[in-house]
């Protein structure tokens, strides 16, 4: 004889082995991230087999809720903490780990014969008690209903939880923040003080090689601004150090420059070879004699206009 | 299909649950842990309202949910104080009750 197979025993093997695997990999990864992830994977397959459940809105608040928000804030707490935090495996108490696994699979042995097998009956199913209504409108008066006063009660616990939140995570500010004014008076002092630049500093990226944010800026004398990086990722060895790397580009859209200019101002092939003290010195006699031309052409100008 | 086979789920995700929240260090992976817990019981609540054949069970399991984001909101918080103060988001070093 087969044996009867359900969309629901179908949904509960697929999603059943899925969770556990999950569950299995929040606990033992070492990553936070990838626990994270785990956990929003068991998240979504209790959602499924709460659909599987006769339980569309739980499906439903349970994805809303736990992979939505609850997620987002572990997440982002993760953010705050670092993502990249293992977690030590190194054992303070000792034989802890082992007690550990021993405790808990006492417990679900002890869970599953005590429960594990105590439904005999066949499952009445929820048509009767949902009626024409559907499950969201049921589920609707039961809790406007019988159980409003638990209702309010969960309103106050939000809102005091909200509350608690802001008030945990609230940072007084220690100093005086400060104003435009007194950046401008702090800077100036230091002007005179020390010598150092009153100018805001640049932006990563000036000059240099690329624009991104490991990029030092470099100064109009060549030399590396240090202070436009960021310290933290100076500080974590990314930064681009090397100053030959920061200018290079520069030394070659020079020469480039150069070169362009030379077969601008109608130096013809070969008219290199004819100087011979070399082509910088050549081209600072050519800055030169345009020096002194320059006036000098003004002052024809004049004769002309005259 | 037998009822008894979410009941057993169930008791395994609270057992791995419980591990995880007896052995991991990391202050959020515990917490997360707890979460895992909470949701093993959610899942036998709403086993159960189908079994019987009242919405109660998912009523409760609703109201869980509920309690257990303004769990997460306060309990993330105070991990991000502690880490603020002690730089450190292992449950070991949490140790100035102690003394």
């Amino acid at each position: 004889m087969i044996p009867l197979l359900t969309a629901q025993a179908v949904a509960f093997w697929v999603f059943a082995v899925l969770a556990v695997a999950a569950a299995l990999g929040l606990v033992l990864s070492r990553k936070p991230v990838h626990s994270a992830l785990c956990l929003a994977a068991v998240m979504v397959c209790l959602a499924c087999l709460y659909a599987s459940l006769d339980a569309p809105f739980l499906f439903v608040a349970q994805i809303i809720v736990y992979t939505g928000a609850v997620m987002m804030l572990f997440v982002f707490t993760m953010m705050i903490i670092g993502v990249d935090s293992v977690d030590a495996m190194v054992e303070t108490i000792k034989g802890q780990r082992i007690a550990a696994t021993i405790g808990a699979a006492a417990l679900l042995v002890l869970l599953v014969l005590a429960v594990g097998h105590g439904i005999i009956t066949e499952p009445a199913g929820l048509d009767e008690a949902v009626g024409q209504a559907g499950n969201v409108r049921s589920l609707a008066y039961l809790v406007f209903g019988r159980y409003v006063f638990a209702f309010e009660a969960t309103a106050a616990l939000l809102i005091t939880a909200a509350l608690a939140a802001m008030v945990l995570s609230h940072g007084e500010r220690l100093r005086k923040k400060e104003r435009q004014k007194a950046r401008a008076a702090r800077r100036t002092r230091e002007y005179a003080e020390q010598g150092v630049d009153p100018a805001p500093l640049p932006n990563p990226g000036v000059y240099a090689r690329h624009n991104s944010a490991d990029h030092p800026a470099l100064l109009p004398d060549g030399s590396v601004a240090e202070g436009s990086v960021v310290p933290t990722l100076a500080a974590r060895g990314v930064v681009v150090v090397d100053r030959g790397r920061l200018v290079a580009p520069n030394i070659v859209a020079d020469e480039t420059i150069r070169a362009v200019k030379d077969e601008q101002h109608g130096l013809l092939p070969g008219e290199n070879e004819l100087r011979d003290p070399g082509p910088a010195a050549a081209i600072a006699a050519a800055a030169d004699s345009e020096a002194a031309s320059g006036p000098a052409e003004a002052g024809e100008n004049e004769e002309d206009e005259r | 299909m037998n009822p008894n086979a979410y009941i057993i789920l169930s008791a395994i995700l609270l057992c791995i649950g419980l591990f995880g929240f007896m052995v991991r260090r990391n202050a959020l992976i515990a917490f997360m842990s707890v979460e895992l817990m909470l949701n093993a019981a959610n899942l036998a609540m709403v086993t159960f309202s189908h079994v019987h054949g009242g919405l109660d069970g998912q009523i409760a399991a609703f109201f869980v949910m509920v309690v257990a984001a303004a769990e997460v909101v306060v309990g993330l918080a105070i991990i991000i104080t502690i880490f603020r103060t002690r730089q450190s988001a292992s449950v070991d070093d949490e140790n100035l009750l102690k003394h």
